[in-house]
């Protein structure tokens, strides 16, 4: 079922694909199989949902939607209502406004059952604490396919299996639920969904406990399970690059509603997460798998200055950066195409002069170089190898002496020694 | 093996211990009376239909408003023993008149007690919840002194529609059980509605509510005992539990109660399992969460009931049975429940056996209290019990 969880930077999506393809047809060999299907109804769709606990509104206005063949990553900082608006969709907790459909139909007028096959949910944890053992507990997935009298039978057998198999839980199948680690408590929670067979799969934080091999593996089996094409997935995740990585659609949840929707790349904004988490965001690319990657910083409250940075590499890349990071407006230069620091420049938005590599720069980029430096409000000598006063030399040096106010700063400097370094040259009282 | 398969391999084997238990306690008296002798005595007093005939009487004549006094004819019911061992005919009256009554209520109380018990347990997913948890008992409590210490109404006129004015009298016994099961559904009911709000129950609600309601209906009780004076000694008796002077009539409407409400709750132990999930998860699950419950709890208050009308208060059975029963059969309940039950019976058969034997006879209750709680303490220092 696992893909390699290094493989293919930028692909992802499209190898999982191909990989389903390849595996089984339909994708879903290895998972049970679900039984409903409601054409090209969306499998969840919400619409302007309010939900409050007494006084105290959680969200408003929250409109969510899951087409089959989707994973939408619902992401937020703690206590912004991911949660909330999760158990909204299981009916857990009554919308005090808007309405929650399941397959077309208003979820409201769904008998538990009927919910129960629309949606598996896999709850953070559980709180079990009688001592069953774990394939029972799995086998309590089937509840809303069974009658009251109705004992289990072949097709149950065969969802309990195939989930177990694919939740990698089978080696401890038979000890108690109360021997077993935290992380493995989670996939059985996830084996339990799977047996449930519903189109929807609702995960709360499904990676939280898990390892690094098991969290992509998890990650890894919702991807083969919404790639079917017939079945969707909806997580709250807090881990930004993974929802980067595997859902197709994030939705951002921060006060009190949703901040922003839409694929990955467009959504994980520096200035988006920036603005719901309360922090200083820096969303760069994961060299592994081309996805965005997001690096949050405290805050710095530092005055937005323009700065200039001569220094390239992965000190150079990391003082760019941290200063965007922080509200600055970074350029960079000159540096030899394909550098890092041309990278994290090109991610942050902010421009960066390049040579080709192993050739003197041009006397147009010398002279760009040259008009930034003399514009900015302070420009940052990176040092290259470790040099506690580092100068610019080469090209560089010619920047540098257009430069106004030179800052040496050493390749290790941490961040708020930088972040003062500029407020200093720029005329600025240190931040605190 | 298949769930209902191992279920029912367990229950057979308790019940069978069950079947054993009662010879044995029914061998064991003032007058003994050899196994072989009980069993042939019990097999004397059975009677099976053998054929329906024409009864000499009719039923009626009643009055039908419209045509006049009318009698129907009635059909009776021939019974035929099947078996005449040849056993001492005091012996035979002992077994089946004195013995046999008081053995097989106190299996029907043990068997309502500790299914109550298993099903409040999970209902709860707390191991210290016993049938009392919901004011069962307290309310019983009140009933059944308030009517030992007012024995006013022994007798009352009642005009049923079609039969007219019947006199309904009630015996001192048939008086304090009724207001005893109508205490206990009393309070039961009062302990949910306390702790309903908007159609919800939540289990935290109802376990402070059961606390608070049974506190305050002791406090009627120990005020109803202060009152009491004469009748102080039977309060007493009636409050440690009791089954001394059972008779057929109470086996009668304890097994015209019990098993039913048992099958009902059986049938709800695979929603019970998924309930130890939490709520939220069950209902994920497709339980229909408050509908369950409240079946649950009336079936369970209701076999309670029954169980502490005709009995009094007996302590520990339904809190150790399912305790001991977790421990050997495991937690799911399709199994659990049924042998918990079955168990409880053969517990309660046994305390009392050993109750009627001492010198004076001594209250059940006092017996299960003194065996089940040092076993209790046993299991708390021998065994982890987060895992209950």
């Amino acid at each position: 079922m696992s893909a390699d969880p290094t493989v293919d930077a930028e692909t992802t999506g499209a190898a999982d694909a191909a990989e389903s393809a390849a595996g089984g047809g339909d994708g879903s060999e290895a998972l049970p199989d679900t039984a409903l299907s409601f054409g090209d109804a969306p499998l969840l769709s919400a619409a302007d949902v309010a939900v409050s606990f007494g006084d105290l509104d959680v969200v408003s206005g929250v409109d969510l939607r899951v087409e089959p063949g989707s994973l939408v990553g619902l992401v937020g900082p703690n206590g912004a209502g991911k949660t909330t608006v999760l158990r909204a969709v299981t009916g857990a907790v009554e919308p005090d406004a808007g309405t929650v459909r399941l397959g077309g139909d208003p979820a409201s007028s769904l008998s538990a059952r009927e919910v129960g096959r629309r949606v598996a949910s896999v709850p953070q944890t559980t709180n079990l604490s009688f001592d069953f053992r774990v394939r029972h507990v799995v086998e309590m997935g089937r509840t809303p396919h069974l009658g009251r009298f109705d004992a289990h039978g072949t097709e149950d057998d065969a969802a309990v299996d195939a989930a177990m198999a694919a939740a990698d839980v089978e080696r401890f199948a038979d000890r108690s639920i109360t021997e077993v680690s935290g992380g493995e408590r989670q996939r059985v929670l996830l084996a339990r969904a799977l047996a449930q067979a519903a189109p929807l799969l609702l995960l709360d934080e499904p990676t939280a406990s898990l390892d690094v091999h098991h969290a992509v593996e998890t990650l890894e089996l919702v991807r083969e399970f919404v790639d079917g094409g017939d079945r969707g997935a909806i997580a709250a995740i807090h881990d930004l690059d993974a929802a980067a990585r595997y859902c197709d659609e994030v939705v951002v949840i921060a006060n009190g509603g949703v901040q922003a929707a839409g694929p990955p790349e467009s959504v994980l904004s520096a200035s988006a997460v920036g603005a719901a988490f309360d922090a200083e965001a820096f969303v760069g690319r994961n060299p592994a798998t081309g996805t965005p990657a997001v690096t949050a910083f405290p805050e710095s409250d530092a005055d937005p200055r323009s700065v200039h940075v001569i220094g390239s590499g992965r000190s150079g890349a990391r003082v760019v950066a941290r200063l965007a990071a922080a509200g600055h407006e970074p350029s960079v230069g000159v540096v030899p195409e394909g550098d890092t620091a041309a990278g994290a420049a090109a991610d942050a938005g902010a421009t960066a002069v390049t040579a080709p590599p192993f050739e003197d720069p041009s006397p147009e980029a010398l002279a760009a170089a040259r008009d930034l430096a003399a514009d900015a409000d302070a420009t940052l000598v990176v040092a290259a190898d470790g040099d506690v006063a580092p100068t610019a030399n080469g090209p560089n040096a010619e920047v540098a002496a257009a430069a106004d106010r030179v800052v040496p700063v050493a390749d290790d400097v941490d961040d708020a020694e930088l972040l003062d370094a500029v407020a200093a040259a720029s005329g600025a009282e240190p931040a605190e | 093996m298949r769930p209902w398969a191992r279920s029912a391999a367990w229950s057979a084997a308790i019940a069978a211990l069950l079947a054993v238990v009662v010879v044995v306690s029914a061998a064991i008296g003032p007058v003994r009376i050899p196994p072989e002798t009980v069993v042939k005595s019990v097999l004397n007093a059975l009677a099976v239909p053998s054929g329906i005939e024409a009864s000499a009487s009719g039923v009626g004549p009643l009055p039908v408003p419209g045509v006049g006094p009318l009698t129907l004819p009635g059909v009776d019911l021939a019974f035929a023993s099947p078996f005449a061992f040849p056993v001492d005919s005091v012996h035979q009256r002992i077994v089946v008149g004195v013995r046999l009554p008081r053995i097989l209520l106190a299996a029907l109380v043990g068997f309502a007690l500790a299914a109550a018990g298993t099903v409040m347990q999970g209902f709860f997913r707390n191991p210290m919840a016993d049938p009392s948890i919901i004011g069962v008992s307290s309310g019983a409590a009140v009933g059944a002194v308030a009517f030992i210490v007012f024995p006013a109404a022994l007798s009352a006129t009642v005009a049923l529609p079609l039969v007219g004015p019947v006199e309904v009298a009630l015996s001192r016994g048939a008086g304090t059980s009724l207001f005893a099961f109508v205490g206990a559904l009393v309070a039961a009911f009062g302990v949910y509605a306390i702790a309903t709000r908007n159609g919800r129950t939540p289990v935290a609600t109802l376990l402070l509510a059961g606390v608070a309601v049974q506190t305050f209906l002791g406090a009627v009780v120990s005020y109803l005992q202060l009152q009491a004076g004469e009748s102080l000694r039977q309060i007493v008796a009636w409050l440690m539990g009791h089954l001394s002077g059972a008779a057929w009539s109470e086996v009668a409407v304890t097994a015209a109660v019990v098993p039913p409400l048992f099958l009902l709750l059986l049938a709800y132990a695979r929603d019970l399992n998924v309930l130890l999930l939490g709520e939220e998860e069950a209902r994920g699950l497709g339980i229909a969460v408050e509908r369950t419950k409240r079946v649950l709890l009336a079936a369970s208050a209701l076999v309670t009931a029954a169980g502490v009308a005709f009995a009094g208060v007996i302590g520990f059975v339904g809190l150790i049975v399912p305790h001991m029963l977790r421990l050997v059969v495991g937690p799911d309940h399709r199994t659990l429940l049924p042998t918990a039950a079955l168990a409880g019976g053969t517990f309660l058969v046994a305390a009392d056996t050993v109750a009627r034997s001492a010198a004076a006879e001594y209250p059940v209750g006092i017996i299960t209290a003194a065996v089940g709680a040092p076993f209790f303490v046993y299991l708390l220092v021998t065994r982890e019990v987060t895992e209950l």
